[in-house]
């Protein structure tokens, strides 16, 4: 069984209760920001804040729509970061979280580098950093308790549970109220699915997520490094042989010099 | 590039004064890093996570390097003895460019004295994995390779028959390490399909970066060998600066048959006229770097002197650079949110890093005997 979470944007109040909870269970700092026009805040994901609500207001089909998204690590099925990551610090969990091992990661950022939700973030003001993201609070689920935003939320926003289930509801409440949701669920097919899923009540794109193919990011890297150990050898094969022939040819050019001036050549 | 015209009669010459300032100014901002964080010297950021000294430092570093391998294999594996003279100063320039890369990880990565975790707990399946691994080893056999310069000097005969016993096995292990994460570096990008502009995204990366670093490793050698000769008064060899203008185009030619029908194959290819202002970075890059020195070189005006083969090979040089900086910096989409413009101090540290490596060159060539180890039977094949 795999652990997921639906967020439902419509029965999102915009408490940002999740965004407490989450820095007080991982001891995450708070952050000095400057007012930015909105009362989004922070206004970006850092390694300090490791979730967030977004806030967008924007026109969808004519009418005004002021609408909140969860933004956290997706927990991909099949996560880039993961196939990235040089020593195994990121690790995709059978049960269902991406998680970060501190006494791996030696700061190369190639995960920041490929995640195509744009999630990890990384410590710049100190001498010793890390990377940080969401890690599904694996360390609360292997206990048997629901991630940290999930126990705080108060408005039912965010559902954990088994992802088939969760699936089945999505699709459940998408058919019971057409006009309140768009037909789709993200994270349900994006780059081969994801552990967390988003309902919303307008297009992902207009609250700002990318819009991502269905084929998982990894597949064109699984291919070329499958060509490693036969390239590898093929290549010491062919160096050797040709070594073999110059030298070949070295030698008898060597002996038959003083015969025929061709040998030397050909 | 002018740092380098040493003049030996001087005391301490002009050039080696610019490049020890280089270096000492390299160096404080590397200070800082230590006590302020990564953040207080660059303009990185969660948006733009690898920035000037990947793709300067790494990217171009690496590929410039390959002149290393390219050399090496066509001297000692395919036996063409008329190169042997640049083969030396080749492999040289490879392990100053690999140790190059290295320190410019210590600065670059987070906590770089754990990079040996890459041993302990290895993720097998990541390209960035094979790169650290193939470097590592790399340089330890360029190092190897370039080890009989100094035993000659000394004169210590044990571990000079001890390397030249395993010199053949070590060149063909260079050339099949260099194959590989030269490549690898291109496998590293595929991971990121929605941000890497499909002008330079395409599954075939990987033969992509392989085809032109072998292009740009003579070309390398070429541009560095006439500096240096210029700066410390040698005579260049023409036949070799010949040789290897004549053999760059065919490589070239290659190099830009695949990327043009790989974008045909693709169905992109009106996206270089129309995905303005990618288009113009791939228009300059394919100019520079490929067509113009495929005619050039193929003129013989331009094959006459050295000079003129110097500047046809510098465009090679400079066409890579601008790829390199394309595919990992100006066609490899940020988050929003996000700008970058590196900092005067990330400047700083990669011009340090570069002094560094020609200080090192001119000593080499001042103390070891860089050129005047050919061997007896040199006249064989290339005397024709």
């Amino acid at each position: 069984m795999s652990f997921g979470v639906l967020y439902d944007s419509t029965k999102c109040i915009g408490c940002r209760g999740c965004q407490v909870a989450c820095k007080q269970w991982n001891q995450r700092k708070g952050e000095q920001t400057t007012n930015t026009g909105s009362i989004e805040n922070p206004p970006l994901l850092t390694s300090k804040t490791v979730t967030k609500i977004r806030f967008t207001e924007t026109d969808y089909n004519g009418k005004f729509h002021f609408v909140f998204t969860k933004l956290q690590c997706m927990h991909c099925e099949h996560p880039a970061c993961a196939e990235a990551c040089p020593v195994s610090a990121l690790q995709k969990r059978p049960d269902g979280p991406v998680t970060y091992d501190d006494s791996r990661c030696f700061g190369c950022r190639y995960c920041m580098t490929v995640c195509p939700f744009g999630i990890p973030t990384f410590d710049w003001d100190t001498p010793i950093p890390w990377i940080r993201k969401c890690t599904f609070c694996a360390d609360r689920v292997t206990s048997g308790l629901k991630p940290a935003c999930v126990t705080t939320c108060p408005s039912g926003a965010l559902k954990f549970g088994d992802r088939e289930e969760l699936l089945v509801e999505a699709k459940a409440r998408i058919a019971a109220e057409p006009g309140r949701y768009v037909n789709h669920i993200y994270g349900e097919k994006e780059v081969g699915g994801t552990s967390w899923l988003l309902l919303s009540p307008i297009p992902f794109d207009k609250v700002g997520l990318p819009t991502l193919p269905e084929e998982p990011v990894v597949v064109n890297v699984e291919r070329a490094m499958s060509f490693v150990p036969p390239v590898l050898v093929g290549v010491a094969a062919i160096m050797t042989g040709v070594y073999w022939l110059a030298k070949r040819r070295e030698t008898n050019g060597k002996k038959t010099a003083g015969k025929k001036e061709g040998a030397v050549k050909k | 590039m002018n740092d380098l015209q040493v003049q030996s009669k001087r005391k301490f010459p002009k050039g080696l004064a610019i490049l020890s300032a280089l270096v000492i100014l390299g160096l404080i901002p590397i200070v800082i890093r230590y006590i302020y964080g990564l953040g207080a010297i660059s303009n990185l950021s969660d948006g733009r996570p690898w920035g000037l000294w990947i793709s300067f430092d790494l990217y171009c570093g690496v590929a410039l390097a390959a002149g290393g391998f390219t050399l090496a294999g066509v001297v000692y594996v395919f036996r063409l003895e008329k190169y042997h003279s640049v083969a030396r100063p080749a492999v040289l320039t490879a392990f100053l460019g690999y140790t190059l890369v290295i320190l410019a990880l210590l600065v670059d990565l987070g906590q770089p004295w754990f990079i040996w975790h890459i041993m302990i707990t290895p993720n097998i399946h990541s390209p960035l994995f094979e790169v650290g691994v193939c470097v590592l080893t790399y340089t330890i056999v360029l190092a190897l390779e370039f080890s009989p310069a100094v035993f000659e000097k000394f004169n210590w005969h044990l571990p000079l028959r001890v390397i030249r016993s395993i010199q053949i096995p070590l060149v063909i292990a260079g050339v099949c390490l260099s194959t590989l994460h030269q490549s690898s570096l291109g496998s590293m990008l595929l991971m990121a399909p929605t941000y890497l502009h499909p002008l330079w995204y395409t599954p075939i990366l990987p033969i992509m970066f392989l085809n032109s670093a072998i292009a740009v490793g003579p070309a390398m050698v070429m541009f560095e060998s006439t500096l240096t000769g210029k700066a410390l008064g040698h005579k260049q060899n023409h036949e070799i600066m010949e040789g290897l203008g004549k053999a760059i185009p065919w490589i070239l030619g290659i190099y830009l048959a695949l990327k043009l029908v790989d974008l045909l194959v693709a169905g992109e290819i009106g996206l270089i006229f129309t995905a303005y202002p990618y288009n113009i970075n791939w228009w300059i890059e394919i100019m520079v770097g490929i067509v113009a020195p495929m005619i050039l070189f193929n003129l013989k005006s331009i094959r006459k002197t050295d000079t003129r083969l110097f500047w046809v090979a510098t465009l090679v040089v400079l066409g890579l650079v601008i790829n390199r900086f394309n595919v990992s910096m100006f066609a490899l989409a940020m988050r929003p949110g996000y700008t970058y413009v590196p900092t005067w101090m990330e400047f700083a540290i990669s011009a340090g890093l570069v002094a560094d490596s020609m200080l090192v060159i001119w000593l080499a060539y001042k103390l070891l005997p860089m050129m005047q180890h050919e061997p007896a039977h040199v006249a064989a094949p290339g005397a024709r």
